[in-house]
């Protein structure tokens, strides 16, 4: 059916698209509802991932205990995506495929480099996050094409910590910026693993390679981590509109990224 | 498209076009106004609806979309003619409104809220109603009402003599 | 919640708004929940231009589409009514609900499309061809002011529609003999106060009791009448019905081009009319924004910080069109020194039109923007003399022993105790704490900051502004009525005459009137009589209907009072000066245990030579 081109949609929580539609920016002649298709919701672990059905909602996430253990990054984002109403019905899959610049899970999802699967027709395909988001409101996904599942690798090291900030005019708005920080230490502190990125600031949500390279077989401390995330804004250019200016969003990234990654770093350090 | 609907213990058969939302069968089909049209894009809350119990936006779903769930709107609170339920009650006591648009929202959202967790804290209410926008009242009435409400009900069919305040409750 | 020990029963107890019990249940009674049999909706078609010719419009299309009954332009509507009002004396910006040949803002309805439903309405509204030529425009007020900038009317000659200056006092005096001066520039952006639910309104035309019911979200004076004028109706042709509660306003839901659109429709058309806007419409052609306003201050003061004069320069930037937008400059002349004993003022206000969304009325009715720049005028000079904000504000304002004041425009402020009021908010905001927190946050490299603003607001609707901005304009107050009468129970029924948005209208009545006869509130009914059985209101504007509503009710309440006692005087044979009232009871205060009338039989055992009716109008 979806095979029959861009005036039939796939609907799942509607969170995104039923406002789209309101307004006529979106008209769809058919809408397939997928929300209650039993087997694209799911939480399960799934060898080094976690992986979680397209259809789930995205409320699950905040209480769900394997979330909470394996996934730390992604619990911790969940209470700033939207209000508790629109994450009643909204689902993983539903943000994922909106892709919007400023999404949380989407940020999550590059941040630790999670893997998007779907079906296209007969056939299930996978791609890497960092090569799904392509632009805002754009993903690589196939028009017809669903997507099926995000499976999120699970760090197994024993200390790990987790930040994440983000800044908008009001709790639940749209971020003008976000950075999230994944970090695990050895028994001596000193970091060994290092996954931070950056969403709201670009088109798409970015992992900052360079940071987390610089970071391996350092203590963290908050002048090294200063230099190499300002040289790793300095090689970006940022959006700017009317809600903030490019110098703002750079300057803003680059302290949430700090936080990010100071938190994450304290929260390992205190693992026992 | 044909849709069956449980709506406040009641079922019920419409017949309606599948781009027709929830909250305009609610009103138009079924005739229950209390859910109302605020922005129908999902932000101010207005359209609030209990389904299987948790507050979703009814302007942001088909009616279609909406059977085998059980709906709740705020006709479906009072327990009778003329009564009012202790949420309701309560949102009169501390005058937790003025023009009265957000109202029956505000006190779905609260009574799932209560549903759940019969002590909040003042900082989980105000979390609990924040997807609902209140233009009239800065909402200092209505985070009372929702504290009263679960003050009273917390206290109800108690032991005399129990401490109904013993429990954790709003700062 | 309640308070201190009052003198009154009722008034200023621990009681509950009557109106709230409706609401909790969902009952209220909303313009969109209003059903009439046969009701056709109506969807806009909008100008997606800051300004365009409209060459044609092609509804063809539109009227093809089952479900659709008409489809309304600019130059129908326009042969058939009269423009809407407006405030200033401009007969060449003429307003209408939809645009005619041009269309002036992103947003504006060049066509009304009526159908079975909003959405095929809606489905229709796109199918309408509107063929546009785009023209020159300007949004910035300052841009729109000069010389040279497009012209958004025309016939009008220019976009000023009101350049006035007011010369209060000897100000160029006080300015060549004042230490210090300072010029600044400070801007209001454009808001909008956004009630939850949009404006909306439904009518029906009845042709053979030739009656228009109209019930809609409003809070507008005179709306029947300017109804009825824009239709070419007489006044007693239009019933407003005022039982329809209004889900917030705050000044904006005047409605009137959505009334006169409907209304003509279903006079046109022959079945009731309704429009709800959405909340495109509503944001963008719904012309419910606010004062946009750029002021130019200048500002002469000693060294001590005290200001002795003001100059000051207020544009505005209504938009394409003017209702009573433009007299949001006038009201803040009556508190144009705020709280202050500033001696002398030049006021200039200016009105500009501009290819934006039309302003209309929004709560405090332009002082808000007036207090800003007043309060930004103290910090200024505090800052410019290195003074403490606070200590610069207080050797400024009007003392407590000056009252009655007279401010150089002309009001006389009453009362006051200004430093009281400032001791009071030091002390529950905890001045001093907040003072250290800000200081410990700036200190780890964090802009922190207090904000301090006094404001004094012009309430009750005092109107007496209008003339000086309009001479053609007589209104320089608004009244308001209340009837009460008693039935053949007992029963005492106040009846208020107008639309409320959650006010407390109706528990305000009640109160009042309880209080006064000695009834408990709860007992005494309040309703809403329609506009055709009303008497005299101007609708809640400008926070006056605690003054004038509640004093409408109370001297009513007094009068019928009276009446009791006379009767009840007269019924028990004694002078009035032996009676005692009590509870809606008149006894003999020399034989209490003898004789008690009630409210009843006081009433419906007239004697026969007092002239007295059992309703009591103010």
């Amino acid at each position: 059916m979806v095979a029959q081109g861009d005036d039939v949609r796939i609907i799942a929580g509607g969170q995104t698209l039923v406002p789209l539609m309101a307004m006529r920016l979106a008209r769809p002649r058919l809408l397939i509802d997928i929300v209650r298709i039993g087997e694209l919701a799911f939480i399960r672990r799934d060898g080094d991932a976690v992986a979680i059905g397209a259809t789930t909602r995205q409320c699950l996430l905040e209480r769900d205990p394997i979330i909470g253990a394996d996934l730390p990054l992604l619990a911790r984002v969940m209470p700033f995506i939207g209000h508790a109403p629109t994450r009643a019905r909204g689902t993983v899959g539903g943000s994922l495929a909106n892709a919007d610049p400023a999404a949380e899970i989407a940020l999550v999802a590059v941040t630790l480099g999670a893997t998007l699967c779907y079906r296209d027709g007969g056939a299930s395909a996978e791609v890497s996050a960092a090569e799904f988001f392509i632009g805002p409101m754009m993903t690589a996904l196939p028009t017809t094409a669903c997507l099926t599942a995000v499976r999120f690798p699970v760090w197994r090291e024993p200390r790990v910590g987790i930040g994440f900030h983000e800044v908008n005019a009001r709790r639940s708005d749209f971020a003008f910026a976000a950075a999230a920080a994944q970090l695990a230490l050895d028994e001596n502190g000193i970091c060994r693993r290092a996954a931070v990125g950056i969403g709201a600031v670009t088109t798409v949500p970015l992992r900052l390679e360079g940071v987390g390279e610089a970071l391996v077989g350092t203590r963290c401390d908050a002048p090294l981590v200063h230099e190499v995330v300002t040289e790793a804004l300095s090689g970006i250019e940022p959006l700017a509109d009317l809600h903030a200016s490019a110098a703002y969003r750079r300057r803003a990234a680059i302290s949430l990224a700090g936080r990010a990654i100071t938190d994450a770093y304290e929260a390992a350090v205190n693992v026992n | 498209m044909r849709v069956e609907l449980s709506v406040n213990g009641k079922p019920h058969v419409v017949e309606v076009e599948s781009r027709t939302s929830l909250l305009d069968c609610l009103r138009e089909r079924l005739l229950l106004n209390g859910a109302h049209a605020g922005c129908e894009h999902g932000v101010c809350g207005a359209c609030t609806v209990l389904i299987d119990g948790t507050p979703m936006r009814s302007c942001l779903m088909f009616a279609v979309q909406a059977d085998g769930y059980v709906i709740t709107t705020i006709e479906g609170l009072s327990p009778g003619p003329g009564e009012l339920s202790p949420v309701q009650d309560a949102f009169c006591e501390t005058h937790g409104m003025q023009c009265g648009y957000c109202t029956p929202a505000m006190i779905l959202t609260a009574h799932a809220l209560l549903a759940g967790n019969p002590a909040p804290t003042r900082a989980e209410i105000v979390e609990a109603i924040s997807g609902n926008i209140c233009r009239c009242t800065g909402y200092a009435q209505i985070v009372e009402a929702i504290a009263l409400a679960a003050e009273r009900m917390r206290g109800v069919n108690r032991p005399d003599g129990a401490d109904a305040s013993a429990q954790a409750g709003p700062a | 919640m309640s308070g201190p020990a009052t003198p009154f029963r009722f008034v200023s107890s621990d009681r509950r708004v009557r109106e709230d019990r409706r609401f909790v249940v969902g009952k209220g009674r909303f313009a969109a929940d209003i059903a009439m049999a046969g009701t056709r909706h109506v969807a806009l078609v909008s100008c997606p231009y800051p300004a365009a010719r409209i060459v044609a419009i092609d509804k063809a299309a539109a009227l093809a589409l089952p479900g659709v009954h008409y489809v309304l332009d600019g130059r129908e509507l326009t042969a058939a009514t009269s423009p809407l009002l407006a405030g200033l004396d401009i007969p060449n910006v003429p307003r209408r609900p939809l645009a005619v040949d041009v269309a002036r803002y992103a947003g504006e309805w060049v066509a009304a499309v009526v159908a079975d439903t909003r959405a095929l309405a809606e489905d229709a509204a796109e199918l309408v061809n509107v063929d546009y030529e785009p023209l020159p425009f300007v949004l910035d007020g300052e841009e729109a002011y000069a010389a040279g900038s497009p012209r958004v009317h025309e016939a009008h000659g220019t976009n000023v529609l009101l350049d006035r200056t007011f010369v209060w006092g000897e100000v160029e005096k006080d300015f060549a003999e004042s230490r210090h001066r300072l010029a600044f520039k400070v801007k209001w952006g454009r808001s909008a106060t956004v009630p939850i639910e949009t404006f909306g309104v439904l009518a029906s035309w009845d042709p053979w009791r030739e009656i228009l019911d109209v019930f809609a979200s409003i809070q507008m004076p005179r709306f029947p009448d300017q109804v009825a004028l824009a239709l070419k109706l007489p006044g007693s042709a239009v019933r407003v019905h005022n039982d329809v509660d209004v889900g917030g306003s705050y000044g904006v839901k005047r409605g009137i081009k959505h009334a006169v659109l409907v209304a003509f429709l279903s006079r046109r058309l022959g079945f009731p009319v309704r429009l709800m806007e959405d909340r495109l419409e509503n944001m963008r052609g719904g012309d419910a924004h606010g004062p946009e306003r750029n002021f130019d201050i200048e500002v002469a003061f000693d060294d001590a910080g005290v200001i002795r004069a003001m100059k000051m320069r207020a544009l505005d930037n209504v938009g394409a069109y003017a209702g009573r937008s433009p007299f949001q400059l006038g009201k803040p002349i009556s508190a144009i020194v705020g709280p202050y004993r500033i001696k002398s003022v030049q006021y200039r206000a200016i009105a500009v039109t501009s290819n934006k969304t039309t302003q209309e009325a929004v709560r405090a009715f332009g002082q808000s923007p007036t207090n800003y720049a007043i309060e930004r005028t103290l910090e200024e000079v505090a800052w410019h003399r290195g003074l403490d904000r606070l200590e610069v504000r207080r050797r400024n304002l009007i003392k407590a022993d000056q009252f009655p004041y007279l401010i150089p425009s002309g009001t006389s402020y009453d009362s006051g105790d200004y430093d009281a009021v400032i001791d009071k908010v030091l002390a529950q905001a905890d001045y001093a704490t907040l003072e250290a927190e800000r200081d410990r946050l700036r200190g780890q490299g964090l802009l922190a900051g207090i904000g301090i603003a006094a404001c004094l607001e012009p309430s009750g609707a005092n109107s007496t502004f209008e003339l000086l901005l309009n001479p053609k304009n007589e209104t320089t107050t608004y009244t308001e009525s209340c009837r009460i009468t008693v039935d053949v129970s007992g029963a005492v029924t106040a009846n208020i005459h107008t639309v409320s948005a959650g006010q407390g209208h109706e528990t305000l009545v009640g109160t009042v009137v309880g209080e006064v006869l000695g009834i408990d509130p709860d007992r005494i009914r309040v309703v809403r009589p329609d506009s055709l059985s009303a008497m005299p209101s101007q609708s809640p504007v400008g926070s006056r209907m605690a003054i004038m509503l509640g004093g409408a009710a109370f001297h009513a309440a007094q009068k019928l009072k009276a009446r009791l006692v006379a009767i009840g005087a007269h019924d028990l044979g004694i002078p009035e000066e032996r009676t005692a009232y009590e509870n809606g009871n008149v006894s003999d205060r020399a034989a209490p245990q003898l004789t008690a009338h009630s409210t009843t039989y006081a009433v419906f055992n007239l004697p026969r030579d007092l002239s007295l009716g059992d309703e009591i109008l103010l």
